[in-house]
């Protein structure tokens, strides 16, 4: 009788709690709190927007993190592998949200580039002082319009060269792996990140006129809490900026141990993600604040967020300022730093998907996966058209793609398969924090209503008008094509069939983690069952 | 800097960065369960 022992591959996990926790705010703490967070603050009544912005975090964004969490945790699987093991029939959101973190992959890369190459203009004003809006969109991107030349094919070196680097860097990551790779990083970049982001804003504050910014941002508007756009732009940015919902937090908790704390990990996270945004709002408004003084006007005048603050009123501050350059390069150096700890979270999502579905090694999907999305990214972001595809692309993605599918599983998990009681009771069996029925109220009932509304008025909106006065075909392909593409393949994906290499139909780790969980076994998985029924066949 | 600007600034910081540290102190005192998982499975055939 001969007995073998093999050793099969257990899933990757985190090296410990604390770094799944720096990799979870890494994923979290991305350009959109640096760059949106203080605007939209500002504009959502300044001081008296704290209301509605903690009112967001508690009642939907905690509990969001949570059930993706929870979902992660207790299905063991990427996003794809955990919905179907929820029910088969649940699988399609997973790769809707697989296909979601193609696209914002695809474009998030090119601002991490971008970046990089103005952490270099800043040390020496490449620019030229006054010059920096025409410097950013004529030299540097040497944008065209769409509307005259279609997409275009004119490589722009300065743009594209980058890039390359960019995505040669995270595909390195992402081929050592969860710990070595992932994790890693997370714990050089995020320490990293804090101190030059903690400099930054110390050096902020010493410009003249930085007050009168901080002043402007929280001196309280409090008629704007009566206005109910205020409270859904808090709570559309509280969910855009935890990275809920789109597959990036359950994948990541499902390279948690099996008894690590998750709600206490996840109050960390969801309170540092805040934190850093607070610190954001101070360090942008001081330099905004100063930027006002300069050019001698109001902070209303120059206050303004996303790519325009950052390519072209930071690289004013930093023209106009003494010791500007150090401000320049800890500014993009931070841009580039959060952006990548984001972005091989986002490329996790799909290569972990991957990885699921075909049994293979680390490294063959991670080149399977990363070399085409790099391709892509080339194709689209490396010239002259590159701008306005990714402000589309962006825009849709955000409100039909992430939005969409947040609401759809919301409903799925909790009204169509009744999984809310098995997650508060996977999460309270481990966890520090427990959660009960409000947890279940605020998920099945407040979620799916916010963010119902969030999604009518956006279709309301993009439908009334051309979105950027975009052409019909253009928005036609790259909007509102893309977004429903993204569900249509996704549901074709889940219709291929799970060959017995996948994760999917062989995991003994799950099955272990059933057993010991006291949890009922995996019809697709079961191989202790089906490896004692072969043990006793194949005695002889 | 107004005065109310300031308080509120205050208090953005006490809600924000206290639910920070009282996260993490919540956390330091359910320290992580040493976990004996191996690296790999062993697998009878």
């Amino acid at each position: 009788m001969a007995t073998a022992t093999t050793q099969t591959r257990r899933r990757e996990a985190f090296g410990s709690r604390n770094v799944f926790i720096l990799s979870a705010i890494g994923s979290a703490v991305g350009l959109g709190n640096i760059w949106r967070f203080p605007y939209v603050a500002y504009e959502g009544g300044g001081g008296a927007f704290l209301i509605p912005y903690l009112c967001a975090l508690l009642t939907a964004g905690i509990p969001l993190l949570f059930f993706d969490y929870a979902i992660g945790h207790r299905f063991r699987g990427s996003a794809p592998l955990a919905f179907r093991r929820i029910h088969r029939a649940a699988e399609p959101l997973g790769w809707w949200q697989v296909l979601i973190c193609v696209v914002i992959a695809v474009y998030y890369a090119v601002i991490i580039a971008w970046a990089a190459m103005y952490t270099w203009f800043s040390a020496q004003l490449t620019w030229g002082p006054g010059n920096e809006n025409d410097f950013f969109f004529t030299d540097f991107l040497q944008s065209a319009d769409v509307a005259e030349g279609g997409i275009s094919t004119d490589f722009v070196p300065q743009v594209g060269i980058p890039l390359v680097v960019v995505w040669l860097v995270v595909i390195v990551i992402m081929a050592l792996g969860v710990k070595r790779g992932i994790g890693r990083a997370n714990m050089i970049l995020m320490p990293l990140l804090t101190v030059m982001f903690a400099i930054l804003v110390v050096q902020s504050l010493f410009l003249p006129g930085a007050m009168e910014g901080l002043n402007a941002f929280f001196t309280p508007n409090w008629e704007a809490l009566a206005d109910p756009g205020v409270w859904a732009s808090a709570y559309g940015h509280i969910f855009f900026s935890l990275s809920v919902a789109f597959g990036i937090m359950v994948t990541y908790s499902s390279y948690l141990k099996r008894k690590t704390d998750l709600t206490g990990s996840g109050l960390v996270v969801a309170f540092a993600n805040s934190g850093f945004e607070i610190l954001a709002g101070i360090g942008v408004f001081a330099a905004l604040g100063f930027m006002a003084q300069a050019q001698g006007t109001d902070v209303s005048g120059v206050a303004s967020s996303g790519i325009g603050l950052a390519f072209v009123a930071f690289p004013t501050i930093v023209s106009q300022a003494t010791g500007g350059s150090i401000i320049g390069v800890l500014f993009f150096g931070a841009l580039v730093f959060a952006g990548i700890t984001s972005l091989i979270s986002i490329l996790e999502v799909i290569v972990a998907a991957l990885q699921d579905k075909l049994g293979w090694s680390r490294v063959r999907t991670t080149l399977t996966v990363s070399i085409p999305l790099a391709v892509i990214s080339m194709a689209l972001f490396s010239t002259t058209t590159a701008l306005t595809v990714l402000d589309t692309a962006d825009a849709f993605v955000n409100a039909f793609g992430i939005m969409a599918v947040a609401l759809v599983a919301v409903i799925v998990v909790a009204w169509v398969f009744h999984k809310l009681p098995v997650l508060k009771e996977h999460l309270n069996r481990r966890s520090s924090f427990r959660v009960g029925r409000i947890w279940m109220l605020l998920v099945g009932v407040l979620a799916p209503v916010v963010l119902g509304y969030l999604l009518v008025s956006e279709l309301i909106t993009k439908i009334s008008e051309p979105y950027g006065g975009y052409p019909t075909w253009f928005l036609g392909v790259f909007g509102w094509g893309m977004v429903i593409a993204l569900v249509v393949i996704g549901v074709l994906l889940s219709l291929m069939p799970w060959s017995g290499r996948s994760h999917a139909k062989d995991d003994p780790d799950y099955d272990e983690f059933l057993v010991d969980e006291h949890y009922d076994p995996d019809p697709e998985t079961d191989t202790i069952r089906i490896a004692a029924t072969h043990e006793k066949g194949a005695g002889a | 800097m107004t005065a109310t600007a300031i308080t509120m600034m205050i208090i953005a910081m006490v809600t924000v960065w206290g639910g920070l540290i009282a996260a993490i102190v919540n956390l330091a005192r359910h320290p992580e369960v040493a976990e004996t998982e191996p690296d790999t499975l062993r697998v009878e055939l």
